[in-house]
């Protein structure tokens, strides 16, 4: 469809491709106020979080109250008003990564980036998160690195991970 | 328009186009995390190499279960399972086919893990690929539905689902039959079915496993329940953590649609059914129904006062099912097999079988399917084969944060809703976490509570504001800072929050304190000890 | 509509069919003690207050979510419910910072009349303090989350009185907090009318009027109710 090439396209029109597939998820339900948390989730996935002006607009193509959008934002936890960083490092602290050591992970990932279980780095090169359990128990403890599962994750292991996205150019 | 012939006819293609070897490649989220996508890879391109494109196929199947061995791999026909494959084994295997040596790590069909197992909602899981239809029909799909909607009235398919004893796997053990008759007899313009995917018990993975695996599974126990029922609408509400068990409900629905198998006049017959998912937004709290509602309405998930109960007011106000994965999981197996086939597995009152997730310090951790009444002990120690290094297994958690731990001593209590109940803890969705001598259990106790606290929606008193103080009490118990009379509090709180908190969250997060403090009391007051000692001594 | 015979603490009194147990309990002169529950306004079951005992019922039921029914046994006032009451109430003061003597509440604040009720003498639980803010950003009001109990009178009010929905609740647990709009300063709320409807609504001094100092605060919340009586029968 478009003629440039992607990465040449300017960040306006990007911007622009973004608005339009976020309004034709609206479109698709019919502009329902049911659809809000549908629409959260595709505008976080398209801008990474969830701007205060992007909530406003959302709020009124479903004709709903802004505090309502607000509130249904903040009290979802995969939503996030505050951006993420490039990468993301997240622990999963279910009961089965918990008992087998979870916690020392986390401790060492923190230990080794500075930060501290739910912050994004200065540089906003990576987010250290935590999860309630990512249903993958059977090869506990794991950790997502960027989307990608690893299980039995050891610590030194991860450690060096996280070091070499935080050196990454 | 899809008739019963055409479900045959679909079937014996399927059946005919296969080649003489199939080789199962486990694809699940659990064996992708350890290289599962690539080994796939490999094994096509080793057939590839060997030349026996004609013969060989390789096929990426659902869960089969012993995650903890993952990837596995499985020859169909002859049975062969290989554990921890590598993508560089993938040649060694295709060879091994023809008589080659094979160094790959063997599995055994007759160890306890596999050979005390019962499949009836995990028989497809690792044997077919469920992003295909087609080999679901292959092995009988679809027939149930087609069955129901020719030859039993609403009210003989509740009959039978009632005879069956199947009760809600979400964890309550509410008797399934008796809610959907229920919610068919309401009155209303419209009514929903919703299938509750919102796992949300850390330490539970069934569900994910089991929309990942059989995704049609699900989509053909929903429609003979929205039959049942009277039904048009159905939601898949799936956890937001769970991205390929939506990415295969999504692909599952696309395909059930172009074969007509949901839509407008299924089979011919005047039944229409829709089915969207909703993606959760990680709130453990919309597992309880009315928060899920809520949160299908795209409202905050907090759960309003039962009664009224959703099969009278649920959806927008007009009645609506809501049921479990692994309960509708059920639903086609009994159509299939009959309601007494069902009642005649597992005990009295708990009926037919149990998915549950091992975990935690055993030696084989994986999903298991197991008759209802099969001991903890047998689980854990059979199927489990005890801890990895041998350390004491001291307990055992079931039921997540809104279950208890089972003490080693009474490990001979066979998993049924009833007797679970029994010695403090319960059936829950059938996350089992098992513990060493090592686990602390005042450390697990606030874990779970913290789990809570920050789980909590905030909208009743009790749970809102007593998870937190709970959760201090546990912090300064843990650090030795307590006294008795804390101890007292805790427990006046647990009391509290279990006959005052609004919904099943609050009610039960004082579980996993009540019931490591009957079993284990000795370990928090050896803490409170600690603090008199030091005092007598800075005296 | 059909009479309903029940018993509420081994009185006999008699009832609508469509009446509320909390609504039958008044009518006989029989206090229940609330919080979330104004009259005007949708239940949402949430303070846990008026929780009853009925006989059959293994679990304790919201008396303001609660319907009548032909021979219903209620129990309102036991030790259990007492006992559950106090601690609840001591929970609310040990939740944020509720300071009395410096409040423009005081003297006609529900939170402070209940702990008189249950007999509050002290808080058993830890203070948590957390860090809450006020907001006098409106030119005629004020909003101190430090008061604030988190009942969503003023939601209600806002949204089914006023039909605006200025308010809403952000986050979740004991980190939930009232906001206006996009959680903007109240005085940049674009869509408040400034009715004051929330000002009536709200059992403490957390919404409060500009100017009033302490315990000058008095406010008819039963003026919801009468602005809710006019709509629905054409005064």
């Amino acid at each position: 469809m478009a003629t440039a090439s992607p990465r040449e396209v300017p960040t306006d029109q990007a911007n622009d491709k973004r608005l339009k597939i976020l309004e034709a998820t609206m479109k698709r339900h019919q502009y329902r106020a049911d659809a809000l948390i549908e629409v959260l989730h595709k505008a976080q996935e398209l801008y990474g979080h969830l701007t205060e002006d992007r909530l406003l607009a959302i709020a009124h193509s479903l004709h709903l109250p802004p505090s309502r959008v607000y509130g249904v934002a903040t009290f979802y936890h995969f939503f996030s008003l505050t951006p993420q960083g490039e990468h993301s490092c997240t622990v999963c602290l279910g009961t089965a990564c918990y008992v087998k050591g979870a916690m020392e992970l986390l401790a060492a990932l923190e230990a080794e980036s500075g930060l501290r279980a739910g912050s994004t780095s200065a540089d906003r090169k990576l987010s250290l998160l935590t999860a309630r359990c990512l249903g993958a128990c059977g090869i506990a403890p794991a950790v997502i690195v960027d989307g990608n599962v690893t299980g039995h994750a050891d610590p030194e292991v991860m450690r060096a991970r996280v070091r070499a996205l935080l050196d990454e150019e | 328009m899809m008739e019963f012939q055409d479900l045959q006819i679909m079937a014996e293609q399927e059946r005919t186009r296969r080649k003489a070897i199939r080789i199962h490649c486990c694809t699940s989220s659990g064996c992708q995390a350890s290289g599962a996508l690539e080994l796939f890879h490999q094994l096509q391109a080793a057939v590839e190499a060997a030349g026996q494109n004609e013969r060989v196929d390789i096929i990426g199947v659902g869960c089969m279960g012993f995650c903890g061995q993952g990837p596995m791999v499985s020859v169909e026909a002859d049975g062969v399972l290989f554990e921890h494959v590598r993508p560089e084994q993938a040649p060694e295997i295709i060879a091994s086919l023809d008589g080659g040596p094979c160094n790959v790590k063997q599995g055994d069909h007759a160890h306890p893990f596999f050979a005390r197992q019962m499949h009836i909602v995990r028989r497809n899981g690792g044997v077919i690929d469920p992003e295909r239809i087609e080999e679901y029909i292959a092995v009988g799909g679809y027939q149930a539905l087609y069955h129901v909607l020719h030859e039993m009235s609403p009210a003989e398919v509740i009959d039978a689902i009632t005879r069956s004893g199947l009760r809600g796997r979400g964890g309550a053990g509410y008797p399934t039959g008796l809610k959907w008759a229920t919610v068919a007899k309401s009155p209303g313009e419209r009514k929903f079915v919703i299938c509750n995917g919102d796992e949300g018990d850390p330490g539970a993975f069934m569900d994910r496993s089991i929309l990942e695996s059989d995704p049609h599974l699900i989509l053909e126990g929903m429609s003979i329940a929205a039959y049942a029922v009277g039904a048009d609408q159905g939601y898949l509400y799936v956890r937001g953590e769970y991205p390929l068990a939506i990415a295969r409900l999504q692909k599952a629905i696309a395909q059930a649609r172009k074969h007509d198998l949901l839509g407008s006049q299924i089979f011919d017959t005047s039944f229409n059914f829709r089915v969207d998912i909703r993606v959760g937004a990680g709130a453990f709290v919309c597992g309880e129904e009315t928060a899920l509602i809520a949160s299908i309405e795209g409202r905050r998930g907090q759960p309003r006062p039962r009664p009224p109960y959703p099969a009278e007011h649920g959806l927008w106000g007009y009645p609506t099912l809501i049921n479990n994965v692994e309960t509708f999981g059920n639903i086609a197996p009994i159509i299939t097999n009959g309601a007494d086939w069902y009642a005649g597995i597992g005990t009295e009152r708990s009926k037919g079988t149990k998915v549950f997730a091992l975990t935690g310090k055993v030696r084989n951790t994986g999903l298991i399917e197991v008759p209802m009444g099969m001991t903890i002990r047998e689980i854990v120690e059979e199927l489990g084969g005890g801890t990895p290094d041998g350390t004491p297994v001291k307990g055992v958690q079931t039921g997540g944060p809104s279950g208890g731990c089972i003490p080693e001593a009474l490990f001979d209590t066979p998993v049924d809703y009833e007797s679970l109940a029994e010695v403090g803890s319960i059936m829950g969705s059938g996350g089992m976490v098992v513990m060493d001598a090592t686990t602390n259990m005042v450390e697990i106790a606030r874990f779970y509570m913290e789990f809570c606290m920050d789980e909590s929606c905030g909208k009743c008193i009790p749970c809102r504001t007593g998870t937190v103080q709970m959760y201090r009490l546990l912090s300064k118990i843990s650090a030795g800072q307590a006294t008795a009379a804390d101890l007292a509090t805790l427990e006046q709180l647990c009391h509290l929050l279990r006959e005052t908190s609004l919904c099943g969250l609050g009610q039960s997060a004082p579980n996993p304190v009540q019931s490591t403090l009957r079993y284990f009391r000795e370990e928090y007051e050896r803490l409170l000890r600690k603090r008199v000692t030091i005092n007598l001594t800075s005296r | 509509m059909a009479a309903r015979t029940l018993t509420i603490n081994g009185t006999l009194i008699s009832a609508r069919s469509n009446e509320t147990v909390l609504e039958a309990a008044r009518e006989a002169g029989i206090s229940i003690p609330t919080l979330c529950h104004l009259d005007g306004l949708s239940e949402v079951g949430a303070c846990r207050l008026c929780l009853v005992e009925i006989a059959g019922s293994p679990k304790l039921q919201p008396a303001c979510h609660t319907t009548v029914t032909e021979g219903m046994e209620v129990q309102t006032d036991t030790p259990r419910l007492k006992a559950h009451r106090r601690a609840i109430v001591e929970l609310l003061f040990a939740e944020r910072n509720h300071i009395c003597a410096v409040c423009v509440a005081s003297g006609h604040c529900e939170l402070q009349q209940l702990a008189v009720e249950v007999g509050m003498s002290h808080v058993r639980y830890e203070y948590l303090s957390p860090d809450c803010s006020v907001d006098i950003s409106h030119a005629r009001f004020g909003i101190d989350h430090n008061r604030c109990v988190l009942c969503t009178r003023c939601v209600r009010a806002c949204d089914e009185v006023e039909g605006v929905h200025t308010w809403d609740i952000a986050g979740r647990g004991t980190n939930a907090r009232l906001i206006t709009d996009l959680n903007v300063p109240w005085g940049e709320a674009t869509s408040c009318t400034s009715c004051g409807k929330c000002l009536l609504a709200c059992p403490t001094g957390a919404i409060f009027s500009r100017g009033s100092t302490v315990a000058e605060l008095e406010r008819d919340a039963s003026r919801i109710a009468t602005i809710v009586a006019a709509r629905n029968e054409r005064w």
